[in-house]
């Protein structure tokens, strides 16, 4: 059976990396005693995958991971069992089905959302208005935004107006944050700080990585009416209904 | 949630920052305000090694078990730390609080090897501790220290205000009873550590005086007052089956070299090799019972989540109910996905059968560890594995499908001769063409894989050789010359391989290891001249040190050179370890004379830890 969960990564779980993160679940699978299921061989490893990695120093409140499983409980009980052996910053918010059929998220991924907002102790260079105004003219007004994106066989020429599905400023406490909705995946993959460091650039001021605090929102499956986010694609599994 | 103690700036462009952040699984916090006593456990290496330590998850457990102590725990910070932390003068801290250990009641450092000592001068100045414990005022922590390196503690007796002598299951409690009575009613430190003097295992090394004579040896070591005990007796736990074992211990986030359950199955050794300071120290040899073993088992892999349980002791094979535990294991963990590891198993009928159960023949291999070449070293050193037992054991390995084997030797062993070196390598030939003769072509998976590993013996205190010369590090070098030679001249060459270990890192660590009070200056000079991590060979410096005990006026060659007379007063004489000075140079001369002494299963040679009252020699005579 395949199970997808949605789990949140916060604090200073930021600084534990995609691999640890990981193993971290594969133990904490074993401690939940999940009946998840097992490779063969001499090192059984779990039937488990990610939607998309998160680089270090990046929260979230949207990350999936799937499963396969001999048999299964309740979503309720699950995410129970699984939360009573979490450590603070990670949190499991959802366990669900999916149909036989269904395909891996990592496979599936198509969009993310992201919020930039600037840490405690950093002050932003100018207003939410201005930030308004310069996102206008950076991203709303141009039919096309050229970038050059650095990838593992050199430069890549990319158009942001196809791959930024959301740009926008919002305020939050007062202070300007970022909300985007990124293309993702294994072929336009696209990180939110490149974007708004864009913005930067193209409004004169300097993208400090460590003012910018990355948050992930939500991950999505493209859709015949846009974007489901990956969760939605399974159904959850209530008490008595446990199958085997 | 916990404030970090570094900025996100620095915990982003640092390696591994997931080494700083504490809060892993089983982790414990408390109410600062709500305990009485705060004590900061320290490993002084990196994080990944650290954490892989049992003897400070077992002592994170107990002292946690308490409600007036919080026990955290703190690691040598990497030397991309070590600088931004001195640049900003970030004070080090522990990591479940992140508060500066200045903030601490006790530290307390575990001394696993004597390359770390420098690594705990780094640990007191980044928290801002004088290193010279003569130095410290009221307001500093307590600096105490405990491990196998404690078996002579007088190199680095100025850094520390008291030492823990022996296993720490026994006397900790009534070392917190004292501080915490002493504090309430409002005593200084000096008196505090005057009485904890008199706790058994407590030795506080300034209330000793060390006189010494012309030659340079110890002339007199004694308690400067009479209510100072003569002689600090090592402490020990008689009953391992009921002795407290961490059920839940912490989980790293970042993989650490021991990334697995670890189960203590024993501690002591029955087998009495010469050269061996764990075998002399941890006597008598303690069982845990096998049920309580098993009940353990299940509750450490559900608390942790482990993939992987292993079997810790000095020699599982020996452990009387191995059997069953293993069997017991293979059940519990089949379908779990959980490995099973076994290390320092015998190679016998029974092991190889575990083996082939629980890891892939194809991919595993056979260690070994003669330690010696020829039989006859073999004997000098009271290692009781022969030629025979080595071939006959190989070849069942290789009827089974093994082609890879593992040897351990030590080079500058006493008495070793050229013959002694050059066996080495033959004896590597000899199992590679048992191989050959054993599996027919048509079986074989490509050639057998022989290793050598060489590492230079260093004689330890408490030891049938702690009496014994080394050579200089040029010495050490053509000796594995020798072997190397050797094992070129081998009609099986392109099956052995051959590997030796650093020969300058080997005298420094004779020279720690038995030096006296006055090595510590050099400790000092080498750790202000830049030298920490010196048990990364990336790290190290020997000629920084050398520097180091030139400046000090140190002749290092007096602690490694020189073969002490048999009533030299030696530095650690003060500790009794139960094992007696007759019995070591009873053995000593046994083993000049290549004479086998019986493990003490067999019988009992009367080195003197029956009178704690507990091991194998004392229950068979119940």
């Amino acid at each position: 059976m395949k199970i997808r969960i949605k789990f949140r990564k916060y604090g200073v779980m930021k600084f534990i990396g995609h691999l640890d993160i990981m193993r971290y679940l594969q133990k904490a699978m074993r401690r939940a005693e999940i009946d998840i299921c097992y490779s063969g061989g001499y090192s059984p490893h779990q039937i488990m995958s990610f939607a998309a990695p998160l680089g270090v120093g990046v929260t979230s409140d949207g990350e999936y991971m799937d499963i396969e499983v001999n048999s299964s409980l309740s979503t309720k009980e699950a995410i129970n069992a699984l939360n009573a052996t979490m450590v603070e910053g990670m949190e499991i918010v959802d366990y669900v089905k999916l149909p036989d059929s269904a395909k891996t998220a990592m496979s599936i991924v198509a969009a993310a959302d992201y919020e930039l907002f600037f840490k405690d102790g950093y002050e932003p260079p100018v207003s939410v208005e201005e930030f308004a105004l310069g996102l206008h003219r950076f991203f709303m007004e141009p039919t096309e935004v050229l970038l050059v994106k650095q990838t593992k066989k050199g430069e890549k020429t990319i158009d942001l107006k196809q791959l930024v599905y959301i740009f926008s400023v919002e305020s939050k406490e007062g202070r300007p944050s970022f909300f985007l909705r990124l293309s993702t995946g294994s072929t336009d993959n696209l990180k939110p700080e490149l974007v708004v460091g864009a913005l930067f650039d193209a409004m004169g001021y300097s993208y400090d990585s460590n003012a910018i605090q990355i948050h992930r929102k939500e991950l999505y499956a493209a859709s015949a009416d846009g974007y489901i986010a990956l969760g939605e694609l399974g159904e959850k599994l209530f008490e008595g209904e446990s199958e085997a | 949630m916990t404030k970090l103690a570094l900025s996100d700036e620095i915990l982003m462009k640092i390696e591994k920052p997931a080494r700083y952040i504490g809060n892993e699984l089983n982790s414990v916090k408390k109410d600062k305000d709500k305990v009485s006593i705060r004590f900061a456990m320290c490993f002084p290496d990196v994080y990944e090694i650290g954490m892989s330590h049992l003897g400070i998850q077992i002592l994170y457990d107990m002292f946690n078990k308490r409600d007036d102590v919080w026990c955290e725990r703190v690691y040598s910070p990497w030397p991309d730390l070590h600088a931004i932390l001195k640049e900003e003068q970030i004070p080090l801290f522990a990591l479940e609080s992140q508060e500066p250990l200045h903030n601490m009641d006790f530290l307390g450092i575990t001394l696993q090897y004597e390359m770390c000592y420098t690594n705990v001068l780094q640990i007191l100045d980044l928290s801002g501790i004088p290193l010279l414990a003569r130095e410290r005022n009221e307001e500093d922590p307590i600096v105490m220290g405990g491990g196998p390196c404690t078996y002579n503690p007088e190199p680095i007796a100025e850094f520390f205000d008291l030492f823990y002598l022996g296993e720490g299951e026994v006397s900790y409690d009534a070392l917190f009873e004292l501080y915490k009575r002493m504090k309430t009613s409002g005593n200084t430190k000096a008196e505090f550590l005057r009485e904890a003097a008199k706790i058994p295992g407590i030795y506080v090394p300034s209330l000793y005086k060390v006189t010494y004579n012309e030659d340079g040896t110890l002339a007199s070591f004694e308690p400067i007052a009479k209510d100072v005990p003569r002689v600090v007796q090592k402490q020990l736990v008689m009953d391992m089956t009921e002795a407290v074992y961490p059920e839940k211990p912490v989980v790293p986030f970042i993989k650490a070299t021991q990334d697995r359950v670890v189960l203590e199955i024993q501690r002591g050794c029955i087998r009495g090799c010469r050269f061996c300071q764990a075998g002399m120290v941890y006597r008598p040899t303690r069982e845990k019972k096998v049920e309580r073993l098993k009940a353990l088992a299940k509750q450490m892999l559900k608390a942790t989540g482990h993939e992987e349980i292993s079997l810790s002791s000095l020699s599982s094979s020996d452990y009387s109910q191995l059997k069953e535990l293993v069997t017991f294991l293979i059940e519990e963990c089949k379908g779990n996905g959980v490995n099973i590891s076994l290390p320092s198993l015998r190679i016998d009928a029974f092991s190889l059968d575990v083996m082939s159960k629980v890891q892939d023949i194809k991919k595993s291999s056979l260690t070994f560890a003669p330690e010696a070449g020829s039989q006859r070293l073999r004997d000098v050193i009271n290692k009781g594995l022969t030629e025979e037992l080595i071939l006959n054991g190989s070849k069942l390995a290789f009827e089974g499908g093994w082609n890879k084997v593992k040897f351990y030797f030590m080079l500058g062993l006493p008495t070793e001769t050229e013959e002694d070196m050059r066996a080495i390598a033959e004896l590597a030939n000899e199992t590679a063409a048992l191989y050959y003769d054993t599996v027919p072509k048509e079986n074989r998976n490509g050639r057998c894989q022989i290793t050598i590993s060489t590492s230079f013996f260093v004689p330890k205190p408490f030891t049938p050789f702690q009496w014994e010369r080394m050579y200089p590090p040029e010495e050490y070098l053509r000796r594995a010359r020798i072997v190397n030679e050797t094992v070129r001249e081998q009609l099986n060459k392109k099956s052995i391989k051959y590997n030796w270990h650093e020969a300058d890192v080997t005298v420094l660590e004779g020279i720690l290891a038995r030096g006296d009070r006055r090595v510590g200056q050099a400790i000092l000079k080498a750790y202000e001249k830049g030298s920490i991590f010196d048990a990364w060979s990336d790290f190290f410096d020997y000629e920084r040190w050398l520097l180091a005990f030139h400046e000090c006026g140190i002749d290092p060659d007096f602690y490694t050179m020189r073969e002490r007379s048999l009533d030299e007063t030696l530095p650690w004489d003060f500790i009794d370890t139960g094992v007696t000075k007759e019995f070591l140079k009873r053995e000593l001369k046994n083993a000049l004379a290549a004479q086998e002494t019986p493990n003490c299963r067999m019988r009992c040679m009367g080195c003197g830890v029956k009178k704690f009252g507990g091991g194998i020699c004392y229950e068979d005579k119940n």
